[in-house]
């Protein structure tokens, strides 16, 4: 209906600006998405896609320029308004309730009334009627909180087309999903498409933006620079758009010359808080120059065995020698130790562990290690020091932008990345252990993080790499050992074909029968 | 230096509005302690015998609840300055602060009530509890028909175990194997308005078989009352006359004289007797009393009447001595 | 996503708070109104009362000095994520400790020596009586906010017990210590400062002793290791315990030095102003403390003012109750929870129309700048 009711964009954006204190996150942006298309924007991390999303759900509201829904000028105050407008959003972080079934967080916000029964009627009817109709099958009284990923994912797209969307906003959407999982979402999308239904597609891989999207828009340091039509562009052009200079997508490196182990992890079993086995029986070694990298699809036990290594949670068993220490992994955790030994670690998760949202980027800078003598005079800690030697930090790292008083949450993904990153390297530690580096990182960033990598490899630090990326894995490491279901499956070098270390993701022991 | 002249000025300021004040009427004030004008008990008791005292002479007068121990000499000095005279502290927890004041203010007269402030222009109005829960403990034990009889306290402290022990005594003199179950509400303020738990306590002292129950427990005692009617046993009431509250199941009250001896405090102001020293209030010109009015009269048995009277005059020629618990902290039985 | 920070931050810390007070003021005055009084002549007595004369200068002072320590004692657990509700128990405590040191010395020391000692015993009985819900939080887990709370009641009995059983002087009718002698008296700035016309008013030297714990808390938090620990770990516990910092050791340590400061509190009420330790001396300064420590936004300065604000409410709001006798201690008390709910509940209630018409007001100055 609507769809012949107005036959122009359905998104139109005028001369977008937005600062945040002496930060312009937005400048001037115009930008016009055409009903029915998949338009993907892409950008490094703080380049401002985020904030241009945020302002036209409502989170933010734009300090100038308007935004056109349909050709109708919008007003957008808030997310409410937004719903009203027919935009929907499926944030990167789902905004579902666990516990709750999935027809429940359907028409969560949406009850109809002050009885339940009726709404949960209406909605089961409808998200019948819409699951066939976009071909997106989900169980509605499964609780959202055991259904995988992917469908969790389906769940936020379901409500917010039964919100009656006719725009949807996706935030990242395949950060979480297996490759499968990502694929059956494209096909989804074009579904919509089909439909009538205008998708944004926000994402930092290359790939998905040329396998789905119909036009792409190009965002950098806050200002849309390039429009392209999908088809007419390439991979090389919109990364060297996006950074702004043309960028290498391999990673080049020599031959790692591996020196004495200075780490071993002997019989490493851990267990969650439930009591369920999340690390069984993991043993390895990491000599001087070189990187091991472990692959495995995310929550096979990747983050237990990283926290356990690392001091921060206690195992079952298990013992880990850096260097000379032995330390027995089953007593009191303590990070502070492992540190003190030569270890650093860049967390999985930037946000919740590896820095302190609150926090300027000076403290952030010292997390961890504030206890060195160097950052304190007196009873005090030295401000004036700390100050110093995270701008130093800065102007080596490019971390933008280059204040040391903005607090972490301020930065892009890829910039905080950049401040842990930096604390953690520039320690000159003996043992480094990586997790997920460049999660939700963009690609000049991307870049930059696995040159560090190589260089401390380089450097004759022993590399511990964690991460979901195959193909991250297979291009930094020197071995690669996979997980699955707690369990270390097998070493192979990194030459071991993709299909080889999937079956090995997928538990499938014995490949060289394959 | 200055702070003495503002004294003297405000001194001789005050001695010029007493002397006014003899003359003509006075401007009494009191100042209650934490629980307040309305607390149904000892401070309300001290308003009821202000209101006496206004209705019959037509003197106002004002008044002062105080929030926290700071506002007590406070209140004091500042109804002073303004030449309030009478000055009527209610409650022992007064006693520091008006030794403090009155010094500074010594022509003004004030009375402390429950306390002893030894100072020359300060009149201490004490009751002796000891002997009305006596008479009162005696009436319990008469009326019991189990032999049992119980105490429901309000806040722990030693003015109200002064209240047991005489209780206890009086007892014990009735019927030496009687069993009595003391309770005390709690340890902080809040035990003296909680009739809920009041009731609960009193419920569990009539199911170990009591079967009177005599409250010192302020609005605490209304939850014990209430129970006694409800359970078809016998309360007692306590402070003011509260046979009426549940005629029939209330066998008599332990009526402590405080409207009385506000009333009189301001009286004697007004009519220039008022003098400093130590009132002892007692079973002696009912300044403590058993209650018998129509509401309990049914209750009282003719050999009640006369056992307990001959106790009364027992204790007031000095036969018959009621420990009083707060000279050692500690009671005999 | 958080909207902070993008308000100047004279809104923030003054334009917003002062839009709360009013609107709790007027709300006050309409409840004034209701019961027939002039809510002018109202607001009149609070100000006279509190900063008009003297004395009720000093008394302000005075309530100020317990809501500093207190809201102190609260904002130093909020930096850790600690909800410290049980200041009001360990104030009491404490006050029983800065006692005990009175009556020890008073008779042999001058007061300046029994002062160090007196810091020392109600920080440290203040802090012990901390430190089991800390405990229990950092091992076991059970909530601080219930343990604190509960811990408050069994300090109540326990202080009666001790008041009422080994504390009080024979014969003494009143649960309360004996009074202390010269030694164990802090003196009065009225008597320290005899020029400065401070009336009968109780203030002591404990104000000053609050203002150096103002500047202790804040060089802790601000700019200690242990500050940026117990920072860290409040603002992000998973973080904090990436980064090698102990929960236990977090919990344990911020609850005792919270648990200290709330001891301290007796400084100006036991040592300072009573010169014994009465029964519920504390008076519900303990809870004033977390609504102080709201509206300070935890910040030693903020802390100030809060008390300021609240020693003014207290000491207006006796003169007011003493000066219209139909505006009970009730109707006191319902104003102060006025400002308390309008200050500290309904903080964020003016927050987004403030922030739109400032967002309006910038927008005009970046199109006048751009024309």
């Amino acid at each position: 209906m609507n769809a012949q009711a107005h036959q122009g964009p359905a998104i139109e954006l005028k001369g977008i600006g937005k600062s945040f204190g002496p930060v312009v996150a937005n400048k001037d942006i115009d930008l016009v998405v055409g009903k029915g298309s998949v338009h993907g924007i892409i950008g490094e991390n703080g380049a401002g896609k985020s904030t241009l999303m945020s302002i036209l759900y409502g989170f933010y509201t734009a300090d100038t320029g308007e935004i056109l829904i349909s050709g109708k000028k919008a007003h957008i105050p808030d997310s409410k308004a937004a719903i009203e407008s027919g935009i929907g959003m499926v944030h990167q972080h789902f905004m579902l309730v666990d516990t709750f079934s999935v027809v429940e967080n359907i028409m969560l916000g949406a009850e109809g009334g002050a009885m339940l029964d009726k709404g949960i009627d209406d909605a089961r009817k409808e998200l019948k009627r819409l699951a066939e109709e976009y071909d997106m099958h989900v169980d509605p009284d499964a609780i959202v909180g055991e259904l995988p990923v992917g469908l969790q994912q389906r769940v936020e797209i379901l409500k917010a087309l039964y919100r009656g969307a006719d725009i949807l906003i996706l935030d990242e959407p395949t950060g979480v999903l297996t490759p499968a999982e990502a694929d059956h979402l494209f096909r989804i999308l074009d579904v919509l498409r089909n439909e009538g239904k205008t998708v944004l597609l926000i994402t930092h891989k290359l790939r998905e933006i040329m396998h789905i999207t119909d036009t792409v828009s190009v965002m950098r340091r806050g200002e849309m620079v390039a429009t392209r039509k999908t088809a007419e562009t390439s991979m090389s052009e919109l990364a060297e758009l996006m950074v702004g200079r043309s960028v290498l997508l391999e990673v080049e490196k020599q031959p790692a010359k591996p020196g004495a182990p200075l780490l071993k992890v002997e019989n490493l079993n851990v267990k969650d808080e439930r009591g369920v086995m999340r690390v069984k029986n993991a043993s390895l070694e990491v000599r001087a120059g070189e990187i091991l990298g472990i692959a495995g699809v995310s929550g096979n036990g990747q983050s237990e065995l990283l926290k356990a290594i690392s001091g921060i949670e206690k195992a079952q068993t298990g013992k880990v020698t850096i260097g000379t220490h032995v330390i027995d992994l089953t007593g009191e955790c303590d990070a502070a130790a492992m540190r003190d030994y030569g270890m650093s670690h860049v967390p999985e998760d930037r946000h919740k562990m590896g820095l302190v949202n609150a926090f300027s980027e000076a403290e952030n800078s010292i997390l961890g290690y504030h206890r060195e003598p160097k950052y304190s005079k007196g009873l005090l800690l030295d401000k004036e020091f700390i100050r110093k030697e995270a701008m130093e930090r800065i102007e080596k790292y490019d971390i933008r932008p280059p204040s040391t008083e903005l607090k972490a949450a301020k930065f892009s993904g890829g910039n905080q990345q950049k401040i842990v990153l930096a604390r953690e390297i520039e320690r000159d530690p003996d043992v480094l252990i990586i997790g997920q580096p460049t999660r939700g990182v963009d690609i000049g960033a991307i870049e930059y993080i696995h040159k560090r990598i190589i260089e401390m490899r380089d450097a004759g630090k022993a590399v511990l790499l964690v991460s979901v990326e195959l193909d991250e894995i297979r291009s930094l490491s020197d071995r690669i050992m996979v997980m699955f279901d707690g369990e270390i499956m097998g070493e192979r070098g990194p030459e071991a074909s993709e299909q080889e270390l999937g079956l090995l993701m997928a538990g499938v022991k014995n490949t060289e029968a394959a | 230096m200055k702070k003495t002249k503002a004294i003297i000025c405000t001194a001789v300021l005050s001695t010029v509005m007493a002397g006014a004040a003899l003359a003509d009427s006075i401007k009494p004030g009191i100042v209650y302690d934490f629980g307040g004008r309305n607390d149904r008990s000892f401070n309300e008791a001290a308003y009821r015998g202000a209101e006496q005292f206004k209705a019959r002479t037509g003197v106002k007068f004002r008044d002062f609840e105080i929030q926290n121990p700071s506002q007590r000499e406070q209140a004091l000095r500042n109804f002073a300055r303004r030449g309030l005279n009478p000055i009527i502290t209610v409650g022992f927890a007064q006693a520091g602060a008006l030794e403090k004041v009155a010094k500074e203010f010594p022509d003004t007269q004030f009375t402390i009530i429950d306390t002893v402030v030894d100072l020359p222009n300060v009149r201490s109005v004490v009751f002796k509890e000891q002997d009305g829960s006596y008479l009162v403990g005696m009436l319990a034990e008469m009326a019991s028909k189990t032999g049992k009889v119980g105490f429901v306290g309000g806040m722990d402290v030693p003015l109200i175990r002064k209240f047991a022990c005489g209780y206890k005594q009086g007892v014990k003199a009735a019927n030496p194997d009687a069993e009595v179950f003391m309770n005390m509400t709690g340890t902080t303020g809040a035990a003296w308005t909680d009739p809920v738990k009041g009731g609960e306590l009193a419920l569990s002292q009539f199911a170990r078989g009591a079967d009177v129950v005599y409250h010192a427990a302020g609005g605490t005692g209304i939850g014990v009352l209430q129970a006694a009617a409800d359970q078809g046993k016998l309360g007692i009431g306590v402070d003011s006359n509260q046979n009426h509250l549940h005629p029939g199941h209330i066998l008599t009250s332990m009526v402590k004289g405080v409207d009385a001896a506000v009333d009189k405090t301001m009286t004697d102001a007004m009519n220039g007797a008022w003098t400093p020293g130590v009132l002892v209030l007692g079973l002696e010109g009912d300044g403590v009393y058993w209650a018998l009015d129509e509401f309990n009269k049914d209750l009282i048995t003719p050999e009640m009447k006369a056992a307990v009277d001959q106790a009364r005059a027992d204790i007031i020629s000095g036969k018959i001595k009621v420990h009083d618990y707060m000279t050692d902290n500690s009671c005999p039985l | 996503m958080t909207k902070q920070g993008q308000l100047p931050r004279w809104v923030d810390y003054g334009l917003l708070p002062a839009l709360n007070l009013i609107a709790a003021f007027i709300v006050s005055g309409l409840v004034v109104v209701v019961i027939g009084e002039d809510p002018f002549e109202a607001v009149k007595w609070i100000v006279y009362g509190a900063l008009g004369y003297g004395e009720g200068v000093g008394f302000t002072l005075f309530y100020a000095t317990n809501f500093i320590f207190t809201g102190l004692a609260v904002a130093v657990a909020f930096h850790a994520g600690l909800f410290n509700i049980g200041g009001e128990g360990q104030a009491y405590v404490g006050g029983l400790g800065i006692a005990l040191a009175c009556l020890a010395l008073d008779a042999y020391m001058p007061w300046y020596v029994t002062m160090i000692f007196a810091v020392l015993g109600g920080a440290l009985f203040g802090a012990a009586w901390a430190f089991i819900p800390a405990w229990l939080q950092a091992k076991r887990g059970s909530h601080i906010v219930i343990t604190t709370i509960m811990f408050n009641f069994i300090a109540s009995s326990l202080m009666v017990y001790l008041l009422a059983n080994l504390l009080i002087p024979q014969g003494s009718m009143q649960p309360s210590t004996r009074n202390f002698d010269v030694g164990g008296q802090l003196p009065l700035l009225r008597n320290m400062w005899p020029t400065l016309d401070l009336g009968q008013s109780p203030v002591n030297l404990a104000f000053f002793i609050a203002l150096v714990a103002c500047v202790v808390v804040w060089l802790l938090i601000w700019r200690t290791k242990l500050g940026f620990e117990i920072r860290s770990f409040g603002a992000n516990p998973t973080a904090a315990q990436y980064a090698g910092i102990s929960p236990v050791r977090i919990i344990v340590v911020t609850m005792l030095i919270s648990g200290a400061l709330a001891g301290l509190m007796g400084m100006n009420e036991v040592m300072g102003s009573q010169s014994k330790l009465l029964l519920d001396f504390t008076a519900g300064y303990g809870f004033v403390g977390i609504a102080v420590a709201l509206m300070g936004r935890g910040h030693p300065i903020g802390i100030i003012l809060a008390s300021m604000l609240f020693g003014l409410l207290y000491q207006g709001g006796a003169e007011l109750a003493f000066e219209i006798p139909t505006i009970s201690r009730e109707m006191i008390v319902v104003i102060q929870a006025l400002v308390i709910l309008f200050a500290g509940a309904l903080e964020h209630m003016f927050r987004p129309a403030v922030e739109s018409f400032f967002a309006k007001i910038s927008q005009t100055k970046q199109a006048e700048g751009a024309a």
